[in-house]
């Protein structure tokens, strides 16, 4: 990876992270997670130990693209927002930059009406960050992964697939 | 598009199995998650009907391990095979990495497996992408059974372009793993 670039995004995704952080004490919220829409965390902030992350970023994304089709159907473009109401945690969704899916997940603590306000102002964050991430990405992928890598990976692929 | 996550030293990538319906899809990805080390999995997770058939999804994580500083990790996904799922189907292949196709070597199936083939590069379409362009590999499930059509039909109607494929009876586990082997190889090799 050169240097100067992976710096670059090592420095933007410290502020995506501590968006994230800003807005999970903010809103007093439990946990917040940042998904791509193909259902992968990217990032996250407070606490995750009491969830199966992969099972919920998967599933997040998936809740989302099913609600993109249920908009299609009555003749809207998307659903920028998704809120899941519990007995004692909720789960509140927004789509960001037309890309990533932000999700928060809180208790009664704190209120909708917060969670939504400080959403929409992390969101305007986060377009802007992601704005430059995605500029630099596609430049980021060279060299990471070279012959080496390659080598070892498929030397792991074989013992695991055993 | 595989996500390097260069802060978290991450390399997710999305293999999905796709194929005709009750072909055996979750049959593979049962077997890989009961043979793959528990430290290298996740949870299996299965968005089922009460008929065994696949609603939305299953789910399965695996972890690689440590390459070169990166953890990678490959999620495995299937797809509801029944024609009217389509939009479930649909939403599975976004950001796809890899293509497992698992085809039913039954007689009566080969019309299915050439319609789900069909169905798999319209949807890939509505993404802008071909399927000549993602990693593929075909399985061609079910050979303990009687009444199955021969190799070399499937590979005609199926194999065009001479991509990986190997025979399978997935609940024995027999040709599970070469298909996974193959398309999980050349989706990281794509990455360079």
């Amino acid at each position: 990876m050169p240097n100067g670039k992976g710096a670059s995004f090592e420095k933007e995704f410290q502020a995506i992270k501590e968006c994230l952080e800003e807005l999970c004490r903010e809103t007093k919220a439990v946990t917040v997670l940042l998904i791509d829409k193909a259902g992968q965390l990217i990032t996250s902030a407070g606490n995750v130990s009491s969830i199966d992350v992969p099972s919920f970023a998967t599933l997040s994304a998936a809740d989302f693209a099913a609600t993109s089709n249920l908009a299609d159907l009555i003749g809207e473009h998307d659903f920028s927002t998704l809120f899941h109401q519990g007995v004692h945690k909720s789960i509140y969704v927004s789509l960001i930059a037309d890309r990533v899916i932000l999700a928060v997940i809180f208790t009664k603590e704190t209120t909708l009406g917060l969670v939504r306000i400080k959403v929409k102002k992390t969101a305007e964050k986060l377009s802007e960050l992601f704005g430059k991430i995605f500029e630099t990405l596609e430049s980021e992928y060279a060299g990471t992964v070279d012959d080496e890598f390659i080598s070892e990976a498929e030397t792991e692929i074989d013992s695991l697939f055993e | 598009m595989a996500l390097i996550n260069y802060s978290s030293k991450e390399i997710n990538c999305k293999i999905v199995y796709y194929g005709p319906g009750l072909g055996g899809k979750t049959t593979n990805i049962k077997h890989i998650y009961s043979k793959v080390n528990p430290e290298n999995r996740g949870k299996l997770m299965s968005l089922d009907t009460e008929l065994d058939r696949t609603l939305f999804f299953d789910f399965l994580p695996v972890d690689l391990g440590k390459v070169k500083g990166f953890s990678v990790h490959f999620h495995l996904y299937t797809v509801p095979g029944q024609v009217y799922y389509n939009a479930s189907r649909r939403l599975i292949l976004k950001g796809v990495d890899g293509i497992i196709f698992v085809a039913d070597s039954q007689i009566e199936r080969f019309e299915d497996n050439i319609e789900s083939m069909e169905n798999l590069i319209d949807n890939l379409r509505e993404y802008n992408r071909k399927l000549e362009e993602i990693p593929l590999a075909i399985q061609y499930n079910k050979r303990d059974l009687p009444n199955i059509v021969s190799i070399s039909e499937l590979e005609e109607a199926l194999n065009p372009r001479g991509v990986f494929s190997c025979e399978g009876v997935a609940v024995e586990g027999i040709g599970v793993f070469e298909p996974l082997k193959e398309v999980s190889k050349k989706v990281l090799r794509n990455l360079r």
